[in-house]
């Protein structure tokens, strides 16, 4: 597909990287500044036009009139709103932008048509969404979805007193009496995808395939607290938190955000009347144990600032046993951070980047390809892709043991009329049903790639 | 440095001369040149032996940095160029190594300078060989490569950048293996073109293949040893015609054929080009009216010379050391300036020319007015003062290289017009110069140092001096 993003900040890079990783599209980068252009088009395969999205000619140049879609993701909202407002005029393409200011947010739907915008994105709400999901499961330090919702790929870390420590993989079902998959497993730095002989030891990250309904049942089996949050203190009253105090007070969740200026307090006082908000400052450790941080069930540090999110939240660590969720803006040094206490990080940028690059892969089946969903696990190391099985395709009818799959992939779920199966070898894939394969080979489009 | 990378891609290459060689192999069977046939088999199945051995070669991690890029290629010009001379040197016809080396990177750089008294002498296979080096230099073996192999990520900008002509190189599309693949469309497209115009004047198959050969690239190898002068006025004005479209950036052909003609409009380099060549033609016509019989001839003459000179390609009608001054010095000129970036020809380029003119214009205007603000454009955008910067860099070092080149040969003793133009001819790829190296003369009565010193001037040219730099300088090797 063709497509154009303008603005080459971190978020357009993220997307520019992962699209390039499936080396089959037309990317154009668009931006004002040379520099961001350069490192761009040095690093990946891609077409740098300098000049302003909001000028016909820049993108005349990026070749608009052929594009399939563009992404706006510049710093300002109103920049992005008119470039894809430019691009719908004076081309065929299906354009996204991505609008911050809540003030937009709210009457976005009143002019989406007008504008013709497929897809507006706002990283703080998408943000707050990926955080709420976390906590209403907080024994997970990872959850993606599949299925429509109906599946769920959760990773957590196998405790010592767990009963999976020291468990075949193909016992599990057995042991435990629940239908589940264990997809990946990372132990210290290597990555596997355990086929039934592989032995699960404490300490492992191990990624779950599991459907809704029993994921509860299977984590109580397997000896791992719950830990089912009623409140939670946020740090930092931005834009974040306030999506996220309004998701959480839907479902029941206290919330107390401490905020440390006077007048972002009053406003959150009126956006917020069902949240406790504290003018104090959160990175006063003696404040939030003042405010209860040792008694709180999850602790959320949602400051502007990457080094304060990560000292605020291994003070956390140190008085509470609670669900820890930390915000990071940076996107290089996630190895590093990954080996910090910090429970669950969350990064906007990368959420933004990853809706983004969902959509395109929706709009490409529809041009041919039939990968339906996709999100990276295990560290990025490995991808866990839906696909729909087409009529007549190759593999389907055949139980999975006598097709000859590659041994980097698995086949994790299938979804059929809405009922999930966890396959076995005698299961078959039909066609109409979605299945989730998770590969550590890059470049598989099809289902058919994953046969060696 | 990525060492594996780099000799994986040099295996690479090389597997693409030995392809490359089987074609002057199958010119030898339609000629029945037994002989020839077996030499070029064997030169190829050496470069395929030594080929498939470094591509077995796998890189841990493929990304080529800017570094890797450069030295690549300028080893790969220096290795094709070596594996190139082989069939010369093993047939004997050019029974000095360095001889053969000189002429197979002055055919792989699109020079045409020669060290052959007789060119009419070797076989037909040598001469296809001869003319089908500057094919494939013109356009480029890296950018073949790319084209042809689904290498890794988006690093190869760098491959293309360092063999690519001009100040600055950017992409036709997103994608670089199609930027490459509709740049060689363009090429082969234009050259087929070319080889059919000059068949139907009845020259036969071979002169019309090995001649479009020698003008896409901007070459300059001929078949006979009189060049062009003996060919019939049409084979005369189409070859003129051809030089001039190969000497204009190949961006222009994409626009035009994608129909952007408003785009293809907006850039000024080739206009100036075309300019150049037009009054430059017409003041050379003038002035050597009384050497021809008639004004008639006087332009063919003054056309194809100036086309010829400009695109760096030296093919000749007539011997132009015989002209008067005016004219000489017309060439001369040329042979600096160029043809357009992102053409196949060489020399200084007409965009540099243009932006060094400019900033000179500049620095004037700013010396009647410090406080005044300008800024350099070219194609109606603004350029970056980083490539203004890099231009005159450029330029200076070329120069520095120049004088060095001229030292060095001047041990040799001849007159100065001879070693002017000798490196002149070979540093902007052109081929002939004046006085001993004029068009009716040769480059064989160099020493063998002048004759390396003259080979590596002419990779420096194709490659636009840094690759060549970057290999030898010990920055890049430091870790």
């Amino acid at each position: 597909m063709n497509i154009i993003v303008v603005g080459c900040g971190n978020v357009g890079k993220k997307i520019v990287e992962m699209l390039c990783l499936e080396k089959e599209h037309n990317i154009t980068v668009v931006d004002t500044r040379t520099l961001p252009i350069n490192t761009l088009v040095n690093q990946f395969d891609v077409m740098g036009v300098l000049g302003s999205g909001t000028s016909l000619d820049t993108l005349t140049d990026a070749g608009v009139r052929d594009a399939d879609i563009l992404i706006a993701v510049t710093a300002s909202d109103e920049i992005n709103l008119l470039t894809c407002l430019i691009a719908r005029k004076s081309g065929h393409c299906q354009t996204i932008a991505r609008v911050r200011n809540p003030e937009y947010g709210k009457e976005i739907h009143l002019f989406k048509e007008d504008l013709g915008l497929a897809m507006v994105i706002n990283p703080e709400r998408a943000a707050a969404a990926v955080i709420a999901r976390n906590l209403r499961f907080p024994a997970a330090i990872n959850i993606d979805t599949f299925a429509k919702g109906r599946v769920e790929i959760l990773k957590f870390q196998i405790p010592e007193d767990s009963v999976l420590n020291n468990m075949k993989v193909a016992n599990i079902v057995g042991k435990l009496g629940c239908d589940v998959l264990v997809c990946g497993v990372e132990r210290e730095n290597e990555t596997f995808i355990p086929h039934g002989d592989f032995t699960l030891l404490a300490n492992d990250y191990i990624s779950v395939l599991a459907p809704l309904k029993t994921e509860a049942v299977f984590f109580k089996k397997a000896g791992i607290k719950l830990g089912k949050v009623k409140n939670t203190i946020i740090v930092g009253g931005g834009e974040t938190a306030v999506y996220l105090a309004k998701l959480l007070n839907e479902s029941g969740i206290d919330v107390k955000i401490i905020e440390r200026d006077k007048k972002r307090c009053d406003e959150l006082c009126e956006l917020l009347p069902k949240t406790t908000i504290i003018h104090a400052d959160g990175t006063d450790n003696r404040q939030l144990l003042e405010e209860g941080i040792e008694n709180t069930s999850s602790f959320v540090s949602l400051t502007n600032i990457d080094e304060e999110n990560i000292l605020l939240s291994m003070f956390a660590r140190t008085v509470t046993d609670g669900k820890l969720i930390t915000k990071i803006n940076r996107i290089a040094y996630d190895d590093v951070i990954n080996k910090l206490d910090l429970g669950t990080t969350i990064c906007p940028k990368n959420i933004t980047a990853e809706n983004i690059v969902q959509f395109v892969r929706s709009k490409r089946n529809s041009m041919g390809s039939n990968i339906e969903t996709m999100h990276r696990i295990l560290n990025g190391n490995a991808e866990a892709l839906e696909f729909r099985i087409k009529e007549n395709s190759p593999v389907a009818n055949i139980p999975l043991h006598s097709l000859n799959i590659s041994k980097s992939a698995l086949v994790a779920c299938i979804h059929r009329n809405g009922k999930i199966i966890i396959p076995r070898g005698s299961d078959a894939m039909m066609s109409n049903d979605t299945v989730v394969v998770v590969t550590t080979a890059t470049g598989v489009n099809d289902i058919t790639d994953i046969l060696d | 440095m990525n060492y594996k990378v780099i000799l994986h891609t040099l295996g690479s290459v090389l597997n693409i001369e030995a392809a490359c060689m089987a074609l002057p192999a199958i010119c030898a069977l339609c000629y029945k040149d037994t002989e020839s046939f077996i030499i070029y088999l064997l030169s190829a199945l050496l470069c395929l032996i030594v080929g498939v051995a470094l591509s077995l070669i796998k890189p841990k991690r493929t990304t080529m940095y800017s570094k890797e890029g450069f030295v690549t290629v300028a080893l790969a010009w220096i290795i094709i160029s070596l594996f190139g001379a082989v069939p010369f040197f093993v047939s004997g016809y050019i029974p000095n190594f360095i001889d053969a080396f000189f002429e197979t990177v002055s055919g792989f750089t699109t020079t045409g300078a020669s060290i052959l008294t007789d060119v009419e002498a070797l076989p037909r296979a040598h001469l296809f060989w001869r003319s089908f080096t500057h094919w494939i230099g013109g356009m480029g073996v890296l950018v073949f490569l790319v084209a042809l192999l689904p290498l890794s990520g988006g690093s190869n900008v760098h491959l293309l950048r360092a063999e690519s002509t001009g100040p600055s190189v950017s992409k036709l599309v997103p994608k670089i293996r199609s930027s490459a693949k509709i740049l060689y469309l363009i090429y082969m497209g234009l050259t087929l073109i070319e080889i059919i115009l000059l068949y139907l004047d009845g020259i036969g198959a071979f002169s019309a293949i090995t001649l479009a050969f020698g003008t896409a690239g901007t070459g300059g190898f001929g078949v006979l040893n009189t060049s062009i002068a003996d060919y019939s006025p049409y084979v005369q004005i189409t070859i003129t015609v051809f030089m001039t479209l190969f000497g204009i950036d190949f961006t222009i052909y994409y626009l035009i054929l994608t129909r952007r003609m408003r785009d293809a409009l907006r850039s000024d380099e080739y206009k100036v080009y075309l300019g150049i060549i037009l009054v430059s033609a017409l003041i050379i016509s003038i002035n050597c009216r009384q050497l021809f019989p008639d004004f008639g001839t006087s332009l063919r003459h003054g056309f194809f010379q100036t086309a010829s000179i400009i695109t760096t390609t030296g093919y000749s009608t007539v011997n132009f050391d015989l002209w008067p001054a005016l004219s000489k010095t017309i060439l001369v000129a040329l042979m600096f300036i160029g043809a357009c970036a992102g053409s196949t020809g060489g020399g200084i380029k007409v965009s540099r020319i243009l932006i060094l003119l400019k900033s000179i214009r500049k620095e004037i205007k700013i010396a009647a007015h410090p406080n005044s603000t300008h800024k350099i454009s070219m194609n109606g955008k603004t350029i970056e003062s980083e490539t203004v910067r890099t231009v005159s860099v450029y330029i200076a070092v070329f120069l520095v290289l120049f004088a060095v080149s001229m030292l060095i040969i001047s041990l040799d003793n001849y007159d100065f017009t001879t070693n002017f133009t000798a490196v002149a001819a070979t540093i902007n790829n052109i081929g002939p110069g004046l006085g001993l190296v004029g068009p009716a003369e040769n480059f064989s009565m160099f020493s063998a140092l002048s004759k390396i010193v003259l080979s590596l001037d002419m990779l420096i040219g194709r490659l636009e001096i840094f690759p060549i730099l970057m290999l030898v300088s010990p920055y890049t090797w430091k870790r």
